[in-house]
């Protein structure tokens, strides 16, 4: 298995993508904030898509809508939690948009090449070039070393914003930082497992590790182990049977972490 | 870039001859016959929808109809028996989780976002072992109107027909216990039955609408026209009939722009939704402002 | 002529008993508050009068319809519901069908407007409850609970999240409602001070039983010792408001304020 190229590239990418997916998502549940991942998948695709019509690098339009629209969130700050009517309509007319430009990409491509969107959407881990592995193991690191530097006063401000604040964290931009680190661990889970899957990678590790541990550390390192093992176990899953996706497999594997730690939790408590 | 005249083709400034070129073919026929039953369906259902503030239970049953119609593609059934089989499926599912209580403030819940993810991702498997092109999973996704046979057209008028005579029928009731749920009780309506009889409809709903919209943009059409409506106005009358005439208004118009362009219907038809949703709440904003 | 009346009633319910040898005779007309610490049964009371929890031992009876008004019922900001539609459904809201135009049907319009004007809400009935305060929706809510023409009406703790003035008006409201529509009034609360002056009776619970009567003979030291079992002490102060001293924590069996 491991003297395929792409298969290398798809593990060792795919080992930066889900540490840094499986912490950030830790402290995204912690935070209460998946519906910020969710916005984000939804603009990583648009922006994707919008690169691609354009002709400019996919991962530019990923990553400047993915990382201006959680700026833009995080300046919104701490308001109450916002109507779910008007967040559902405003994702949907995202969408709306990507599709056109999805469109407009289409039409371009003389070869009709319709499966950029496919990759956008549903990850492209098996395509993975030797230069693509080499930026994602470069901005996991980044990632990785920035979560764990805003971690301790993140999680901190998440549990209790009053104290923190009143002992001198810097809450807002501590936030607006992880909103930050969020978009661009978005972006770069896009490729590995696509925009519409994104969310699973994120919560599902991070839900499992909430099952396990109370302790946020503990369930801080459970969370990046349990994501790095779908990413590994799913991606050998997908190498042995060819018509599983790579993607699906990985989010099968991490829903079946947080299934698993549901159920024993509950006979735990019976 | 195309230019605009590239974009727009065949429509002329003659209305008229607009209009007469939409019903020359046959697949727009169809297209605007099912857009229509779907529309007054999603209209009626989805103003309830966000009346019992259940638009999360929405989302979630539009999750669950791309991989059931995609199960049906590959199993070789009718996409309608995938699309409504999923959809009742979840919502009784839905139903046993969220027992009685009207509407859901989950959107936080990494559990709904694993459902979600796992959901897609199933809907994905299907068509990759369907040897599905781009073009299923887009269809599926993104919706399509170009290919709605007279079978989809006539199960979707009958199911819309059906939908609104059980609204007609029990609203009242429906209406009483989504925005006074105790004192409905207490005057014997049967609160629980009527919140599973909806969410079973609103999955039907789910259902036929992602059949024009598919499963990522339901919202544009349960969703956008009943929240503006019940923006312009509180009486449940008259924000019913807005609901359905907006929500009309945007799948005509959305699918004649779709056909005379290149561009999809689902970006027209949410755009459009959007773009009435964002006029209302600016409306009231104004009207407010004024003394 | 009774509208509530109770005989020797007990109620169980898990395994405990919540009251039992109660008797009371509540007339038409008679505006009554049903007292008593937490957990000690009022809203049981209710329950009981309404049909929803079954009597172990005694006999109820209720005369005429009920209006009622449950606990807490709050509409946030962004509820889009009319004071008028609320009152209507009240009416027929559980009629299957829809409402076609009608001579029936004008009726019915016409006895919502008139119960609004009853109980003041006109100026307001027709905005969004959402935008409305607490008082000018617990006025309609009460609206609600009439339309019907109810013998009885029965409050769940409708002053709970009301100023002080607020309450007064309502209280106020209540007393007129029944002298002019010759209606019998149960109204659960915490504190009888506000409502104090409107009161034609007390209903105070305590101790697994009830005592009712006259404010003055229900709530004063021998009455409450006795029905305490534990020494009480019931003063009045400069400004005519009673206290009541001593009174024993109620059983907490479970955490929901709720259970009574």
């Amino acid at each position: 298995m491991l003297a395929h190229e792409f298969m290398r590239n798809a593990l060792v990418a795919g080992t930066a993508i889900g540490a840094a997916s499986g912490l950030v998502g830790y402290l995204l549940v912690l935070r209460a904030q998946v519906f910020a991942a969710d916005a984000l998948s939804h603009v990583a695709f648009t922006g994707a898509l919008a690169a691609a019509a354009f002709g400019i690098d996919v991962r530019v339009g990923l990553f400047a809508a993915t990382i201006a629209v959680a700026v833009g969130m995080g300046g919104l700050g701490e308001r109450a939690q916002p109507d779910d009517v008007a967040i559902g309509t405003v994702f949907a007319w995202i969408l709306g948009l990507g599709v056109l430009f999805l469109a407009i990409f289409t039409t371009q491509q003389s070869a009709g090449n319709g499966t950029a969107a496919v990759r956008v959407l549903f990850g492209s881990i098996f395509g993975l070039s030797g230069f693509d592995t080499t930026i994602a193991i470069a901005i996991g690191i980044a990632t990785l070393a920035a979560a764990l530097a805003i971690a301790r006063p993140l999680i901190f401000a998440s549990l209790d914003p009053e104290v923190a604040d009143a002992q001198g964290v810097p809450v807002r931009i501590v936030g607006i930082a992880f909103l930050v680190v969020l978009a661009v661990v978005a972006g770069e889970a896009t490729q590995a497992v696509g925009a519409l899957l994104l969310l699973g990678l994120m919560a599902a590790p991070a839900a499992a590790a909430r099952n396990l541990a109370r302790n946020p550390y503990a369930g801080l390192a459970l969370s990046t182990a349990i994501a790095v093992g779908a990413v590994w176990l799913g991606l050998t899953l997908a190498y042995l049977e060819p018509s599983l996706p790579p993607s699906t497999a990985i989010i099968f594997v991490a829903a079946g972490a947080f299934v698993a730690t549901a159920a024993a939790r509950r006979l735990q408590a019976m | 870039m195309t230019t605009s005249a590239a974009i727009f083709q065949g429509l002329s400034w003659n209305v008229v001859s607009d209009v007469r070129q939409l019903f020359a073919y046959h697949f727009m026929v169809n297209a605007l016959a099912a857009g229509t039953a779907v529309a007054v369906m999603a209209g009626a259902v989805g103003w309830f929808m966000v009346l019992r503030r259940q638009t999360f239970a929405g989302h979630t049953l539009a999750m669950i109809a791309f991989p059931g119609a995609a199960g049906a593609a590959l199993a070789g059934l009718p996409l309608a028996f995938g699309y409504f089989g999923a959809c009742a499926a979840g919502a009784i599912a839905l139903a046993g989780v969220s027992a009685d209580r009207v509407g859901s403030h989950s959107r936080e819940s990494a559990a709904t976002g694993i459902v979600q993810a796992v959901g897609l991702a199933v809907g994905f498997l299907f068509v990759a072992l369907y040897h599905g092109l781009l073009n299923d999973v887009s269809a599926l996704l993104f919706g399509t109107f170009l290919g709605i046979s007279d079978g989809q057209t006539v199960t979707l008028a009958v199911v819309a027909a059906a939908s609104l005579a059980l609204l007609a029928f029990g609203g009242r009731p429906l209406l009483f216990a989504s925005v006074d749920t105790e004192t409905a009780r207490a005057a014997g309506v049967p609160v629980a039955m009527l919140s599973l009889g909806f969410l079973l409809l609103l999955g039907v709903a789910v259902a036929a609408t992602s059949q024009i919209t598919g499963a990522l943009l339901v919202f544009a059409l349960l969703v956008a026209p009943p929240a503006t409506a019940q923006r312009l106005t509180a009486r449940p009358g008259p924000g019913l009939a807005l609901s359905i005439g907006i929500g009309l208004a945007v799948t005509w118009l959305g699918l004649a722009l779709a056909y005379f362009s290149i561009y999809p219907a689902g970006f027209y038809i949410t755009s459009l939704a959007f773009a009435a949703y964002v006029g209302a709440h600016v409306a009231t904003r104004v009207r407010r402002a004024r003394p | 002529m009774s509208a509530l009346e109770l005989r020797d009633a007990t109620v169980r319910l898990g395994g405990r008993t919540i009251w039992h040898d109660v008797s009371l005779d509540i007339e038409r007309g008679s505006f009554a508050a049903v007292l008593g610490s937490n957990g000690a049964g009022k809203s049981t009371l209710l329950k009981v009068a309404l049909g929803l929890l079954p009597l172990t031992h005694g006999t109820v009876r209720v005369d005429g319809r009920i209006g009622y008004l449950p606990q807490r019922r709050h509409f946030d900001a962004s509820s889009r519901i009319r004071g008028v539609d609320i009152v209507r459904l009240g009416l027929d809201g559980s009629r299957w069908g829809v409402p076609l135009p009608s001579r029936a049907d004008d009726e019915r319009r016409r006895r919502v407007h008139e119960v609004i004007e009853l109980v003041g809400a006109t100026d307001y009935a027709t905005r969004p409850l959402g935008t409305l305060s607490g008082g000018e929706q617990q006025r309609l809510l009460i609206a609600q609970a009439l339309v019907r023409r109810p013998g009885l009406l029965l409050l769940d703790e409708p002053l709970d999240s009301l100023d002080l003035t607020n309450q007064g008006a309502v209280a106020s409201l209540v007393q007129r409602i029944c002298r002019e529509q010759d209606v019998a009034v149960l109204l659960v609360a915490h504190d009888v001070n506000p409502i104090l002056g409107y009161l034609d009776e007390v209903i105070y619970f305590a101790g697994g039983t009830a005592v009712s009567g006259q404010p003055e003979d229900v709530i004063n030291t021998e009455t409450l010792s006795r029905l305490y079992g534990a020494p009480i002490e019931v003063l009045r102060t400069r400004d005519g408001r009673l206290v009541v001293v001593g009174q024993p924590e109620a059983p907490f069996v479970h955490g929901h304020r709720h259970d009574h």
